[in-house]
């Protein structure tokens, strides 16, 4: 499947790109990171500290073990710091 | 229930002014604003908000629902700015209209609470010395615990 995935905040500094479509047969977001991690350094790099990530599917927040069957959208990024 | 997510500075008084002249049926408003807080040393020069177009105002629109579900409103009303802002400028404001204060208070805090950790904003702050994104605070994500 084809996903499109977005990064934000230090996330997309690290990765160098503010969306991507990635071709994957990932079964969670979390198979996805690491399979990008596996790639290139800049994944591994920005992907190294999960806990220090969030992720929504198809922009909903959601976990990174959530199945990404049918998704077409995925984003990460750290903590929202929002108000 | 109105959500607005936009880079243009708002106008607090004239919102608040709007906000209760459309909400004549409710007994109490409350209104809150946010700033942008210099640094102690005097030395933020920006504070650069990034957010997740689609998904923020879908997050806001959620986290309305979710107040208007557990208290007992009458309208409320959102805004969040977005892009590079400078001391004292105002970022956002909540105003929530019930029939009695307490609805009120409680949905704004919670308003406040929720947008602070569970909508998708990042903010920046740059200053001479180079730039830093804020990290979130463990204490905003305990604040959730409240409710």
């Amino acid at each position: 499947m084809t996903l499109e995935i977005l990064y934000f905040a230090w996330v997309r500094e690290r990765i160098g790109v503010p969306r991507e479509s990635v071709e994957t047969n990932a079964a969670t977001v979390a198979h996805l990171l690491a399979e990008l991690s596996a790639r290139e350094d800049r994944y591994a790099l920005a992907f190294s500290d999960l806990s220090a990530l969030r992720v929504a599917i198809d922009q909903d927040l959601a976990d990174f073990d959530s199945p990404l069957a049918g998704a077409r959208e995925v984003a990460i990024f750290p903590p929202m710091t929002g108000g | 229930m109105v959500i607005r997510v936009q880079a243009e500075p708002f106008d607090y008084g004239q919102e608040c002014a709007s906000f209760a002249q459309s909400s004549k049926n409710s007994g109490a408003i409350v209104t809150f604003c946010g700033i942008v807080r210099d640094n102690d040393d005097a030395s933020l020069s920006i504070m650069q908000i990034e957010h997740y177009p689609g998904m923020t105002e879908r997050a806001l629109s959620r986290i309305a629902d979710e107040a208007q579900r557990r208290w007992a409103l009458e309208s409320c009303l959102i805004i969040h700015r977005f892009g590079a802002l400078r001391p004292s400028e105002q970022i956002m404001m909540v105003a929530t209209a019930a029939r009695h204060r307490s609805d009120a208070f409680a949905a704004a805090d919670f308003l406040m609470d929720y947008l602070k950790s569970r909508a998708p904003f990042w903010k920046k702050e740059i200053t001479a010395n180079g730039s830093e994104w804020v990290a979130a605070k463990a204490s905003d994500e305990e604040a959730l615990t409240r409710w």
